[in-house]
C-alpha cells in the first residue's frame, strides 16, 4: 500500500515538473530563438525559422552579424543615451518623488491633503493619453543653456528625462512605506533639533532600502524599455535611446542576423540585471499590488 | 493629531514643491491642456493662428448614422438584380457626395453593411478609421482583460506550491515582462510570418492538414495574432500580482478546509477566491488600463494594417498628432480615450463594489 502510494506522488511530482517546464518553454523560446539567430547568416536564419533549427546554434556560426550591426550603426552612442536618460532619471526620481512622500507623511503643511490628492488623481491617466499634448508643450518650453535662452526641448536629452522623473506610483509608494516607519523616531529626532533635512537624509533614507530598491526597478524597466515617447520627440539620431535607434535596421535592406544581433545586444543587460536582482524585481512588481 | 514639532508649512511646501511642481507641470497641465486643445484647430506647427472651433473635432470623429438603401428599380416595378439573384442598390456615395436631400450623410462613408429584407442598412461615418480604431481597442480589451487574467491566476496557482526550483519557474515565466515590447514585437513577427515557425509547427501537428497562412497580413487574424502576443508578454506581471494575493491568504484557512476534508475545487471557490477579491479588481483594473494603451505591437507588427484591422486609439492619436501634426484631432482622440478608460474603472469599481 505504501509503496503504491510512494509512486503515486512519484508520478506526480515527476507530471508537476513536465507541466511546468513545457510552460516554461512557451515564455524563454523567442528569447532563445534571438540570441542563437544572431550568430547565424541571414539565408540561414531565415532558412532555419521552419524546423527546431531555429533554436539551435548550428550551420555557419560567428559572430559576424555583431560586427556588421556595430559598423552599420552608432550601437555605443545608442547604448549610451539610453543609459543615461535611464540613470538620470531613476536616480532623481528617488530623490524627488522621496522627498515630496517623505513631506507628505511626516510634515503638517497648508495645502497637504489636497496636493497629494491631485498625485494620487494622476494614476488613472495613462501617458498615452497625454503624449501628444505633452508633446506641444516641451515644443515651446524655454531652457537656459550654455547659449543663452532657447525656446523647445525637442531633440535633447532632457526631453527624454525631466518629463519622467515625478510621477504618481513612485510617490505613492514612498508614502506607503514611509506611513509604516515609527513616528516616533521622527519626532524624537526633532526634540534633539535635527533639521528636516538631516531628518530626511539621515534618519529616514537609511531605512528605505526595500523601498529605493522598488522604485528603481520599476522605473528602470519603464526608461529603459521608453518607445513612444523617444519616438515622437527625438529624431537626431545623436539623442536616440536603443529601441528608436532599432530604425537603422530597417532603412534600404534588412538585415535580419544584424537586428537579432542588435537585440539581444540591448536585451541581454536587462536579462542578466533581472536574472540576478530576480527576487527584488519580482518583489517590486509584487508590492505594486499588495498596496494598492 | 497636528503636533507643533512637526507643522512646517516652509519646509512641507519645500520637500514637496519640486516633485509635486514636475507633475504638475507634465502630467496635469497636458491633461487639461488636451481638452483645451481639442476644442482647437491647433497644428504641431502653422502658419495661421490656433482658432477656437467649438465641438467640431468631437462631430467629426464621432458623426455616424445607418443609411438604409432601398433596391434599384427598374421601369415595371421591379427589383433589380445581378448573376446571382442579389438585388442591386445604388452607390453609397450618391447619398454622402454633395446631395442636398441628403445633407445629414454628407461627406461621410461606409463602415460596414447589414440587411433587414430587401434593404440594405449601411452605417455611415465621417471617420471611418477612427470608428475602427474604437473597435479594435474594445475587441482587444474584452480578449485580453479575462483571459490574461485567468491565466495568470492559473500560472499563480501552479506556482504557489512549495516544489523543489520553483522559483527559478517563476523567474522564467516572468522573463518576457522585463524585455521591451518592441524586441518581443520583432521576434514574434518571425513566428507568424507565412514560412515561420506558428505555421510549421501547426502544419507538423496536423500531418500536414494545416496550411500555413500569413497571421499579421490577414484582416481577419492580424488583431488575434497580436491580442496572443500581447498576453504571453504580459501574463508573468500579473501572475506575480495575483501570487502575492494568494500569499496573503492566512495558511489556517487552508488547514481548516482539508481536515473538513474540502475538494481541490471547494478549497479554491471557498478559500481562495474570496480570498483574491481585491487582487482580482487590481489585476482586472490594471490589465484594462495597460490593454486601452494598446500601441507599440500594433506599430511594430503592422502598422495598424492590413485595411485598419489592428489600428488602435493610441496607434491614431500618434499617427495624427505626430504623422501628420494634426495636434487638435489627436487631442480629441486622447480626451474620448480618458474618457473611455475612466467609465470603464468606474463601472467595475461599481461592479464589484462591497455588498
Amino acid at each position: 500500500m505504501a509503496a503504491v502510494n510512494a509512486d503515486n506522488h512519484g508520478l506526480r511530482l515527476v507530471t508537476r515538473y513536465v507541466v511546468l517546464t513545457l510552460i516554461a518553454i512557451i515564455f524563454i523560446f523567442p528569447l532563445i530563438f534571438m540570441m542563437v539567430s544572431s550568430l547565424k547568416p541571414d539565408l540561414q536564419l531565415l532558412r532555419d525559422t521552419s524546423s527546431v533549427r531555429a533554436f539551435l546554434p548550428v550551420g555557419d556560426i560567428s559572430l559576424n552579424n555583431y560586427t556588421a550591426a556595430f559598423s552599420r550603426a552608432p550601437v555605443g552612442l545608442f547604448v549610451f543615451n539610453s543609459v543615461l536618460v535611464t540613470g538620470a532619471t531613476v536616480v532623481l526620481s528617488l530623490f524627488l518623488c522621496s522627498m515630496a512622500a517623505f513631506s507628505f507623511v511626516f510634515l503638517n503643511w497648508q495645502g497637504r491633503d489636497l496636493l497629494l490628492s491631485v498625485i494620487i488623481a494622476t494614476l488613472i491617466v495613462p501617458f498615452e493619453t497625454i503624449a501628444i499634448p505633452l508633446l506641444l508643450l516641451v515644443s515651446k518650453l524655454p531652457w537656459i543653456g550654455f547659449d543663452g535662452l532657447s525656446f523647445g526641448w525637442l531633440n535633447s536629452y532632457r526631453v527624454q528625462i525631466i518629463p519622467w522623473i515625478a510621477d504618481g506610483l513612485t510617490v505613492f509608494l514612498f508614502v506607503q512605506f514611509f506611513k509604516d516607519l515609527p513616528r516616533e523616531l521622527i519626532e524624537a529626532s526633532r526634540v534633539e533639533g535635527a533639521t528636516w533635512w538631516q531628518i530626511y537624509r539621515r534618519v529616514v533614507m537609511p531605512l528605505s532600502g526595500p523601498v529605493l530598491a522598488t522604485a528603481a526597478i520599476l522605473k528602470f524597466l519603464v526608461m529603459y524599455n521608453q518607445y513612444l515617447w523617444p519616438l515622437i520627440v527625438v529624431q537626431e539620431e545623436t539623442y536616440r535611446p536603443v529601441l528608436v535607434g532599432l530604425q537603422y535596421f530597417f532603412q534600404l535592406n534588412t538585415a535580419w542576423g544584424e537586428i537579432m544581433a542588435y537585440l539581444t545586444v540591448i536585451t541581454l543587460p536587462v536579462l542578466a540585471f533581472y536574472l540576478v536582482l530576480q527576487r527584488a524585481f519580482i518583489a517590486s512588481i509584487a508590492s505594486t499590488g499588495v498596496k494598492g | 493629531m497636528a503636533s507643533k514639532l512637526t507643522t512646517s508649512n516652509r519646509a512641507g511646501w519645500g520637500f514637496a514643491l519640486p516633485g509635486f511642481g514636475l507633475i504638475t507641470l507634465f502630467i496635469v497641465v497636458p491633461f487639461f491642456f488636451a481638452f483645451f486643445l481639442s476644442l482647437t484647430n491647433q497644428r504641431l506647427i502653422s502658419p495661421n493662428p490656433t482658432e477656437f472651433v467649438g465641438l467640431d473635432n468631437y462631430s467629426n470623429l464621432l458623426s455616424i448614422r445607418v443609411l438604409s438603401i432601398e433596391p434599384v428599380v427598374n421601369d415595371a416595378g421591379d427589383i433589380v438584380r445581378d448573376a446571382d439573384g442579389n438585388p442591386e442598390y445604388p452607390r453609397v456615395r450618391d447619398f454622402t457626395r454633395n446631395n442636398p436631400d441628403y445633407p445629414q450623410y454628407d461627406g461621410m462613408r461606409e463602415w460596414f453593411r447589414w440587411h433587414s429584407g430587401e434593404t440594405a442598412k449601411v452605417v455611415v461615418a465621417t471617420d471611418v478609421v477612427f470608428w475602427k480604431s474604437l473597435r479594435n481597442t474594445l475587441m482587444f480589451v474584452l480578449v485580453v482583460a479575462p483571459v490574461q487574467g485567468t491565466l495568470a491566476l492559473g500560472l499563480a496557482l501552479l506556482i504557489n506550491q512549495r516544489l523543489r526550483g520553483i522559483n527559478i519557474y517563476r523567474a522564467i515565466y516572468f522573463m518576457p515582462v522585463v524585455v521591451s515590447i518592441v524586441v518581443v514585437s520583432l521576434l514574434w513577427r518571425f513566428l507568424y510570418a507565412e514560412e515561420g515557425l506558428l505555421n510549421n509547427i501547426l502544419g507538423a501537428l496536423s500531418f500536414g492538414m494545416f496550411e500555413g497562412r500569413d497571421w499579421l497580413g490577414d484582416p481577419d487574424t492580424a488583431l488575434g495574432a497580436i491580442e496572443a502576443m500581447s498576453i504571453w508578454q504580459a501574463v508573468g506581471f500579473h501572475m506575480v500580482i495575483w501570487l502575492s494575493g494568494l500569499q496573503t491568504i492566512s495558511p489556517t484557512l487552508y488547514e481548516a478546509s482539508s481536515i473538513e476534508g474540502a475538494s481541490k475545487w471547494q478549497t479554491f471557490r471557498y478559500v481562495t477566491w474570496p480570498g483574491l477579491r481585491n487582487t482580482a479588481i487590481l489585476v482586472l483594473i490594471v490589465i484594462t488600463m495597460q490593454a486601452f494603451a494598446l500601441f507599440a505591437q500594433v506599430d511594430i507588427m503592422t502598422s495598424g494594417g492590413p485595411l485598419d484591422s489592428t489600428t488602435t486609439v493610441v496607434h491614431q492619436t500618434v499617427v495624427r498628432g505626430y504623422g501628420k501634426q494634426d495636434i487638435s484631432g489627436a487631442s480629441t482622440i486622447s480626451v474620448i480615450l480618458f474618457l473611455l478608460v475612466l467609465s470603464i474603472s468606474l463601472i467595475q469599481r461599481y461592479l464589484t463594489r462591497e455588498k
